[in-house]
């Protein structure tokens, strides 16, 4: 069965907006072909789930947002999170576009790049042009095709040959008008022997359908290091589409930190493409599900480079109707030898309705290699609980106990500790405690 | 107020089969009470159905601490009142620090904003673990993940010396304990002997026994106590084994609720 795409925008209005933008020809002409792509591709075939079904058609139009001048002026819904950034290095997306960029004197001394998406490809039209879509490409299905029509504000960081940057780099993406495009794209490239780390949060405000159609695009060189932590935590009007993916080359090593802590339905697909030999992966998700949310989470290592090592660890906790699809794919290519990919999958939950589906997925296609899956699905145990309520301890206080306790061995792994603390503090407000 | 706990006519069952057909026992503060007897003869149901454990369904009689009745409250609520069970098979919780969950434990007994200061909870705790002979990293590991069985009994002890019941069960805590990890057990207990607490230890070996001095030792079979005595009964039966009670009494097969 074919579904048609209802394009939110038509050819002729799309070319007016990239006009508008002064973006150059080579990306209103991508744009454009996208948008045809769109029309063309079928939605992308998810596990276990009917995307079809989803609300995913309110893409809106395009609206931009005065800039900022100082945090001060930043809205309500984020101040948490922007506090204390003053000097630091952020940068805000509201809605359709960027209201703030800000990158501490100290990194820009070393070169390093931080602006939103528009205006690097008017600053460094080259570097953005050479990898731009070229991760999650556009002729995938017709969501990456919408985002790479649609994308708009954004986030471009680009970290020079042996530059090690220490603090972390911050970015906001903040959807407060239901009748905006809200379809930011990250893309950081991380040159040979730099290490980085970026983290953001997706945050909204109101209560009118709004469709998220996100893409990450990292790019590891060799010998560097990327950390990525994200948390998207957007209410329950907010379809959240995001596709994130990295490409490591020889001895690069990147680590996703994922925090799914939104309220409505959520798709993402965390992507490790271990192209060089000797790179490495390791992914932590860490997701709570409530109310009625469809979700499916899925991660991927695809090892291509030998000696390549892959770790996924996904736990989730789902309470009252939540329904999840966790999904672990290792794909190990022939020839990449001495590979070790590894994974698992844990998923609690908290009430009779809600479900939890975890599904390992190995493909291998070499066979000197190592890789191995764990998967559980199970109800909180009454005998723990028991336990616990023996020393007195109430059984509300016991279940909160044990539902920490099993994200605490993914959440104390988080090598932020302010990053810990917020996702902590996002956890209890998901768990309505 | 001194400690009074006194259990009356005590029938419970597991999954419709009856365990207990009828306890009697009357404990008050300063005593040492010993429950023995061979396996399967329900000791370990008697410690549970006291607790309150889910699975077992208390079906005649009654306990009392202090006048209250223990049979209409919920786990939580029975701890609180003063009750403490030291168990055979305490649960592994990952995630959750042995320090973390004993200060819960402690907070749950106080009021909102009278809560436990951090210092002063490290401060005993470290002072019961050493008396305990614990490693001090045993408070930042999960909940007895990975521990041995002596190093679950101990924990077990842990927390009663640190949680402070007036009537402590211990279930079969000398069990996979070593000679010095039995007498480290022993010397926790007998520090926290006191004229307002009181002790039921659930044993099947007289072993215990020569470090923890009973005042009251019960023999039970077929779910009831069939002799009471003193610390000269637990004596007797390590010398002599149980044949002879069962011969008194007439008892060909001792245990309960066991599949033949």
């Amino acid at each position: 069965m074919t579904t048609q795409t209802i394009l939110p925008v038509n050819a002729e209005g799309l070319r007016q907006l990239s006009e508008q933008r002064q973006e150059p020809t080579w990306l209103t002409e991508n744009r454009l072909k996208a948008l045809e792509l769109a029309a063309t591709l079928e939605l992308p075939k998810l596990e276990k789930m009917r995307i079809e079904r989803w609300d995913i058609q309110n893409y809106g139009s395009s609206k931009e947002s005065g800039s900022i001048a100082s945090l001060a002026e930043a809205p309500a819904s984020i101040q948490e999170l922007v506090k204390d950034q003053e000097s630091g290095s952020l940068i805000i997306q509201r809605n359709s576009g960027v209201v703030y960029t800000k990158l501490s004197s100290e990194l820009a001394a070393q070169g390093v790049i931080f602006t939103d998406l528009q205006t690097a490809i008017k600053e460094h039209g080259d570097l953005v042009k050479a990898h731009l879509h070229t991760a999650v490409t556009a002729d995938e299905h017709s969501v990456s095709a919408l985002h790479a029509a649609l994308w708009n504000g954004g986030v471009f960081l680009y970290v020079p040959k042996n530059v090690e940057v220490s603090s972390p780099l911050q970015a906001v993406l903040l959807t407060d008008n239901e009748e905006a495009t809200f379809a930011p794209h990250v893309l950081i490239i991380a040159d040979t022997n730099s290490s980085v780390t970026y983290v953001d949060n997706y945050v909204s405000e109101g209560s009118k359908a709004v469709t998220h159609n996100g893409a990450v695009e990292i790019f590891a060189k060799s010998g560097a290091k990327v950390r990525y932590a994200t948390i998207h935590q957007m209410g329950t009007n907010v379809t959240d589409l995001s596709y994130r993916r990295a490409i490591v080359d020889n001895d690069a090593s990147m680590e996703w930190i994922v925090g799914e802590m939104n309220n409505g339905d959520t798709m993402s697909d965390t992507h490790s493409v271990l192209k060089g030999n000797g790179s490495t992966s390791d992914s932590k998700i860490i997701a709570v599900g409530s109310g009625s949310q469809k979700l499916n989470y899925t991660t991927r290592a695809n090892h291509f480079g030998k000696s390549s090592e892959s770790q996924m660890i996904t736990r989730a906790v789902m309470r009252e109707e939540a329904q999840a699809i966790i999904n672990g794919i290792t794909k190990i290519e022939h020839g990449a030898t001495k590979s070790d990919g590894q994974q698992t999958e844990k998923v609690l939950m908290l009430s009779p309705k809600a479900r939890g589906d975890a599904n390992p997925i190995l493909l291998i296609d070499e066979d000197d290699v190592k890789a191995g899956h764990a998967a559980s699905v199970g109800q909180v145990n009454q005998e723990q609980i028991y336990y616990l309520m023996s020393r007195g301890i109430s059984r509300e206080v016991a279940e909160s106990l044990i539902i920490y306790g099993f994200l605490a061995p993914v959440v104390s792994q988080i090598p932020l500790e302010s990053l810990q603390k917020q996702l902590q503090a996002v956890i209890e407000g998901k768990l309505g405690q | 107020m001194a400690t009074h706990f006194k259990i009356e006519g005590l029938k419970a069952e597991i999954e419709g089969k009856e365990i207990l057909k009828g306890i009697n026992l009357e404990m008050k503060g300063g005593e040492i009470h010993a429950i023995m007897g061979p396996n399967g003869t329900g000791k370990s149901t008697l410690a549970s159905a006291l607790m309150g454990h889910p699975k077992y369904e208390v079906t005649d009689g009654s306990v009392t601490l202090n006048g209250e009745d223990v049979l209409d409250m919920a786990v939580d609520e029975r701890a609180r009142a003063g009750l403490f069970l030291a168990m055979q098979y305490p649960s592994e919780i990952t995630g959750v620090t042995n320090s973390d969950f004993l200060r819960s434990a402690i907070n749950a007994r106080r009021e909102e904003g009278q809560e436990i200061s951090l210092i002063r909870f490290i401060r005993q705790l470290e002072a019961k673990m050493k008396e305990l002979d614990m490693n001090p990293e045993f408070a930042h590991r999960y909940l007895n993940e990975g521990f041995s069985g002596g190093e679950k009994k101990r924990n077990e002890i842990l927390q009663m010396m640190m949680i402070e019941p007036s009537i402590v069960v211990l279930d079969e805590i000398d069990s996979g304990l070593d000679i010095d990890a039995l007498k480290i057990v022993a010397s926790g207990v007998n520090a926290m002997r006191s004229d307002d607490r009181g002790f039921l230890i659930i044993t099947h070996y007289q072993r215990l026994l020569n470090y923890v001095k009973p005042d009251f030792v019960h023999v039970m079979m077929q779910g009831r106590i069939v002799k009471s005595g003193g610390p000269e009964l637990a004596e007797r039966l390590e010398a002599e084994g149980y044949d002879w009670v069962k011969e008194e009494l007439g008892i060909e097969d001792e245990t309960v609720g066991q599949e033949a």
